[in-house]
């Protein structure tokens, strides 16, 4: 523990004086034990008007068919899809928080992990619900499962792209699942002896009797990293399988073999800037800025960076493929995302995931709360008409002219779509109620080397190199929860 | 005879814990159990507590998740119903490699998650079997059983010696039941 001193250069990951285990606790348990306050009920109300929305959509759908969306009999896939793309590739940061960054050691992670997770779980059912919506029958999504039937049995394809996800997206949500909730024993333990009443009745039976004994943590920790080693290449499969299902076809615009790193780079870049989304304002109103730091959004920023920059060089390389493979189909498809009536969304597309996430490289950009959250909000819309221009694009000019036709939604498409986003935050905001959005187990693992105190007490202890000391000390400027004249005379 | 029944040492730093473990069995006392809001490492050698299977239990549910649905699929694809299609044969092996991974990640996550569950009795409704409502919060709780470990003075002393702000001595080994 204390034994080894992190290196200074190294930033605080909590910040704040006097921070102490039972502070952790309750800053963090305090929106679980207290009633909620207005900005709650507010964004609560909105969000599940939103919900509601959402079932009178869905509803609608079911009872009159899809013949309620906008597609036709060129455009076959179309705004559904886009959604169901778009969630799943959001469900991929909570994983990607929780399990790659765990095998790299990078302690940030600890004090996001368990949001994102929440975030991953929520993203992932609102994209099975789009499935499960398309196929009109819901009661006969059964067959998608290799049950014994009366037609044979006739079995389902195993050669299917569509059926390899049906399992790699339950897959995915059942292990992240598991993930999620055995995380969070001991922090559910942890509200649980500090309850009374039903209240404390509830959370034992959710705590599944948590003691925090020597041999439980234990085999907790290998739990964690084994799950997190065996996630990892989960969390690839998942949407190397999404990009399959288009690219396996032999469609001009989704044929293409460099789908699966491209699908799987956008997801992690659309899930990270969802989670920025959701954490900026979730730290504010939480009022956990010691928590989630400005380190934690810079790097996040980092990453959304990178990841926008792989997009980025995988659209250019599927542009030099179009036109170096010399097929006159590919090359058109790839010429009408420009100059076709889709224009304006490939626009969006390349503009909001490439161009605009460039003004990252710049450390002003990356540390500016406001400028963050708007540019999560941008890369989400980009990362929704990437896909849209993937699949709409793609398919409304097919091989025949006379054929060609355009997608219009209706308001049951519009509503299916914004319900969902209802949705998602109706689950979010109740996950924020009732259970820890930090973990808190994990978070009391870095107060004594991690945090801004006991960074503090070692420069004040002396014994430091003067350089290493001053350059820790220009890296606290950028936090907005430090305050920087207490080092003035250290 | 005194009625105490286990004497915790709290603790409110995890080093000055590992300290007063240390000071512990060097006088030959016992430890019952430790009971931390984290995991702290390097505990469980000091207490030697064996290495975790867990890994050996993930690694045969992960065989046991490929090869089920490698087996199902061959009698799905190759022996109940073969399809005809392009004349290609109808077991083919690449075609299954992915559902074959996610049944080895889905049996190795659950069967672990469960073998983990049931190994160290954890379920839902499980009557919390705690000592210290304070060791899931920010209490470092090290459990002395006290029969047989007299006098209770010594150990009491050691412990305030090692650091620990508070020393129980409980009647009752749980405190979690009323």
């Amino acid at each position: 523990m204390a034994s080894h001193k992190e290196s200074i250069i190294r930033e605080p990951l909590i910040t704040g004086k006097n921070i102490t285990y039972a502070q952790i606790t309750d800053d963090v348990l305090s929106p679980v034990e207290n009633k909620p306050n207005k900005a709650w009920w507010i964004g609560f109300t909105v969000a599940s008007l939103g919900a509601c929305l959402w079932v009178f959509a869905v509803s609608w759908t079911f009872w009159y068919g899809i013949g309620s969306w906008g597609l036709n009999k060129t455009v076959g896939w179309a705004w559904d899809i886009t959604g169901f793309v778009w969630w799943v590739g959001i469900g991929h940061a909570g994983t990607l928080i929780s399990a790659v960054l765990l095998l790299f050691r990078q302690k940030w992670r600890n004090s996001i992990n368990r949001s994102a997770e929440a975030m991953t779980i929520f993203a992932v059912i609102c994209a099975a619900t789009y499935v499960v919506s398309h196929m009109g029958r819901p009661w006969m999504a059964l067959y998608c499962l290799p049950l014994p039937n009366q037609y044979g049995s006739l079995w389902v394809n195993f050669n299917s792209p569509l059926i390899w996800d049906v399992f790699a997206i339950s897959t995915y949500f059942s292990v992240s699942l598991v993930f999620w909730y055995t995380g969070l024993l001991p922090d559910i333990a942890t509200i649980r002896d500090r309850g009374t009443g039903w209240y404390r009745r509830i959370y034992s039976i959710l705590s599944f009797g948590w003691t925090g004994s020597v041999k439980t943590w234990q085999r907790f920790e290998t739990v964690s990293l084994i799950l997190a080693g065996i996630s990892t290449p989960l969390v690839l499969s998942v949407h190397t399988i999404v990009s399959m299902d288009f690219a396996t076809s032999l469609e001009p615009g989704w044929h293409t073999t460099i789908f699966p790193p491209y699908f799987v780079a956008g997801a992690i870049f659309s899930g990270f800037a969802m989670v920025q989304t959701l954490l900026l304002v979730t730290r504010k109103v939480l009022g956990l800025e010691n928590y989630i730091t400005m380190f934690h959004i810079e790097s996040m920023n980092k990453i959304i960076l990178v990841t926008g920059s792989v997009v980025g060089v995988a659209y250019i390389t599927e542009f030099f493929i179009a036109y170096y493979s010399g097929g006159e189909y590919e090359q058109y498809t790839f010429l009408n995302r420009f100059i076709g009536p889709y224009w304006w969304a490939g626009c969006m597309m390349y503009g909001c995931n490439v161009l605009m996430t460039q003004v990252m490289w710049f450390k002003r950009v990356r540390t500016n709360i406001a400028m963050s959250w708007v540019l999560s909000i941008i890369v989400n819309i980009g990362m929704w008409f990437e896909r849209f221009v993937i699949i709409v694009t793609s398919l409304h000019r097919d091989y025949i002219p006379s054929s060609w036709a355009m997608f219009y939604p209706t308001w049951i498409d519009v509503s299916v779509f914004i319900g969902s986003i209802g949705v998602f935050f109706t689950l979010f905001l109740l996950f924020i109620r009732v259970l820890p959005s930090i973990a808190m187990a994990e978070v009391k693992l870095l107060l004594k080397e991690q945090s801004e105190q006991a960074k503090l007490e070692q420069i004040k202890a002396g014994h430091l190199d003067r350089d290493q000391v001053e350059f820790y000390k220009n890296s606290l400027k950028k936090f907005d929860s430090v305050d920087v004249s207490a080092y003035e005379n250290v | 005879m005194s009625s105490t029944k286990y004497i915790l040492g709290l603790f409110d730093d995890p080093d000055e814990m590992m300290h007063g473990i240390d000071k512990l069995q060097k006088n030959s006392i016992p430890i019952y159990d430790v009971y931390t809001p984290m995991p702290i490492h390097g505990i469980e050698a000091k207490l030697g507590i064996k290495d975790s299977r867990l890994g050996y239990a993930a690694f045969m549910f992960g065989c046991l998740g490929g090869t089920t649905i490698l087996s199902l699929v061959y009698y799905f694809l190759g022996y109940d119903w073969p399809m005809n299609i392009g004349g290609k044969i109808h077991f083919a092996l690449p075609d299954y490699i992915p559902v074959t991974f996610e049944w080895s990640v889905l049996f190795a996550s659950f069967g672990m998650a469960f073998t983990f569950f049931y190994s160290t009795h954890l379920f839902p409704g499980r009557a919390p079997r705690v000592m210290d409502l304070r060791a899931t919060n920010d209490r470092f709780v090290i459990a002395i059983d006290a029969k047989g470990n007299t006098p209770h003075e010594d150990i009491t002393n050691l412990l305030k010696e090692a650091g620990a702000v508070e020393i129980k001595h409980n009647d009752r080994k749980y405190v979690s039941y009323e």
